[in-house]
């Protein structure tokens, strides 16, 4: 039979996001995967350049509505670096209940999905319905369900009162216990296990080769987890250990989602005993002194990357934005190879792809067909032409 | 009414299914509409089903500012639902653009391409706001039989 190929989205009932898979099929087989990115790409980093550093706070929180507080904490991270703030610790505290919050939602979220790319639905509504737990303690904490708004540079914009902190308590307790019973499932029942073992295979080496982040490179039995390795917030403080599983499979991947919610529970349980008192932020002047600064960040997908180069005014010159989907899409096609194509969904589904993250820049030339990538000073030559082209003057 | 046009109402109003599009969102508004069909709000109570296929659907649920490149393709599966169909707008992305309006790769609002019968502003929607705004199109359907 000849080889057949057959396009994957970018509108896609498995997909909630526009992204576009080429498969080249022998049969029922994967033979070829090619992954196409850009359907989702916004603009944000030019973005960026246009706006001061509070409203970009704003801006890079829309990056990505489920790891919304990642992307700030990462950009604010590398201005304060930059600004030489030092922040208080109840704020380091709250950032970091918020971030683990974060993850559990994140983390449940995917467990929903990743049953629901199965066709199993019943799990889906189940986890779905006690992640809203998770949200009313967000909503408790910050006043929003999905976008935060709680970071800002040089601390937190909200306090947590002895009630909040009650209450959280009372939902975390609740939410182990439900979490124990996924662990069960996860683990036990004959339909994950029989949809998931052995299911888009991703040895340990090739996973390091192809810079594979997160909790898929943590299923490879790769130990890397930035808030250990490089701590930030107060995550040295914690009692608490990197998951790591040695499947390589989808199966792995969802083994070690659904134990770090359990760390994650810990996390909070921990700071929730002793929050620190004092002012909740710091005065930060509008105008950020020159330099540049990288942070890293341990974001629910994986590592997350922002790059900000300031230049003395109250704009930054360069936000740079590397999401960890983009690092784990490297390793996508391998994972798909030697499939089949009843498998490719949930393949896909396992590194959690957030196409709101990754895509930030690729030309794709329509009439000639042509792939062709830029470099920072290229894209920023072209740019600037193009709009000036189009009558917008520079400053 | 003939009886043959109520009975096409009555259907069109108890079972309208709904397919998902996402126009470039940031997954904000994604995460709560499929929030709005999980038990706490259970959209389903009202007859809406989420479909994969736009040849099944009669409501459009359209999140995210319009990418450049996503604008060619939302009207062609716009086109393939059949008549008559609804689009609503979820988050101000999708009704303005919202934060990323004036963005290089973004069109803008999803009313640049195609109508829209029900705007839901918020960033993101609430499942609430949007129960709400599928009430609004129920009624409004019964009302324009009549």
């Amino acid at each position: 039979m000849s080889k057949m190929q057959i396009p994957l989205g970018p509108q896609h009932p498995a997909l909630k996001e526009p992204e576009n898979f080429m498969l080249v099929l022998d049969g029922e087989q994967i033979v070829d995967a090619t992954v196409n990115l850009g359907y989702n790409h916004r603009g944000i980093e030019k973005a960026a350049e246009n706006r001061n550093y509070i409203q970009d706070i704003y801006l890079i929180e829309r990056v990505c509505g489920i790891c919304s507080h990642s992307h700030v904490s990462c950009y604010i991270g590398a201005v304060e670096e930059i600004a030489k703030v030092e922040v208080p610790a109840i704020a380091k505290a709250l950032r970091t209940i918020v971030a683990e919050l974060e993850r559990i939602h994140s983390h449940l979220l995917w467990l929903g999905v990743a049953a629901f790319e199965l066709g199993y639905d019943t799990l889906f509504m189940y986890t779905w319905r006690d992640r809203e737990q998770v949200l009313d303690c967000l909503e408790l904490l910050s006043g929003n369900r999905v976008h935060y708004g709680m970071n800002t540079i040089g601390g937190v914009r909200r306090d947590i009162t002895k009630e909040q902190v009650d209450e959280i308590s009372k939902k975390i307790k609740y939410l182990k216990e439900r979490t124990s019973y996924y662990v069960n499932v996860v683990t036990e029942e004959p339909t994950f296990l029989a949809r998931t073992q052995n299911v888009g295979k991703l040895p340990k080496d090739v996973a390091l080769e192809l810079n594979a982040v997160g909790p898929t490179a943590r299923a490879s039995g790769v130990d890397i987890d930035v808030r250990r390795d490089e701590p930030y917030f107060i995550y040295d403080q914690l009692d608490w250990k990197v998951i790591t599983y040695h499947t390589c499979d989808v199966f792995g991947r969802a083994v070690v989602r659904v134990l770090e919610t359990i760390e994650s529970y810990k996390m909070i349980e921990q700071i929730l005993k002793a929050i620190p008192e004092g002012p909740i932020s710091v005065k930060v002047p509008w105008k950020i002194p020159a330099g540049e600064a990288v942070f890293r960040y341990e974001a629910p997908r994986g590592e997350d990357i922002h790059y900000v180069k300031s230049n003395g005014t109250e704009y930054p010159e360069r936000v740079k934005v590397r999401a960890p989907t983009l690092s784990n899409f490297q390793s996508l096609p391998y994972c798909l190879k030697q499939g089949y194509l009843a498998d490719a969904v949930i393949t896909i589904a396992a590194i959690d792809p957030c196409m709101s993250c990754t895509d930030r820049a690729v030309v794709y030339d329509i009439n000639k067909g042509e792939r062709k990538t830029f470099d920072q000073e290229e894209l920023r030559k072209y740019s600037i032409e193009f709009y000036k082209k189009k009558g917008i003057s520079f400053k | 009414m003939k009886l043959k046009d109520k009975i096409i109402l009555w259907s069109r109003v108890k079972s309208p299914w709904i397919i998902h599009f996402n126009t470039g969102a940031c997954n904000g508004c994604d995460i709560e509409i499929v929030d709005a069909l999980t038990p706490r709000y259970d959209v389903e109570r009202f007859g809406m089903l989420l479909k994969g296929t736009p040849r099944h659907a009669d409501v459009m649920v359209v999140s995210g500012p319009l990418t450049r490149q996503q604008a060619k393709r939302f009207k062609r599966i716009y086109d393939q639902i059949p008549n008559p169909k609804f689009v609503l707008a979820v988050g101000t992305c999708a009704c303005s653009g919202g934060v990323f309006d004036g963005c290089y790769g973004v069109v803008g609002g999803i009313d640049k391409v195609i109508p829209v019968s029900a705007y839901i502003p918020g960033c993101p929607a609430r499942p609430e706001a949007l129960l709400d705004a599928v009430v609004k199109l129920i009624t409004q359907l019964e009302k324009s039989a009549k």
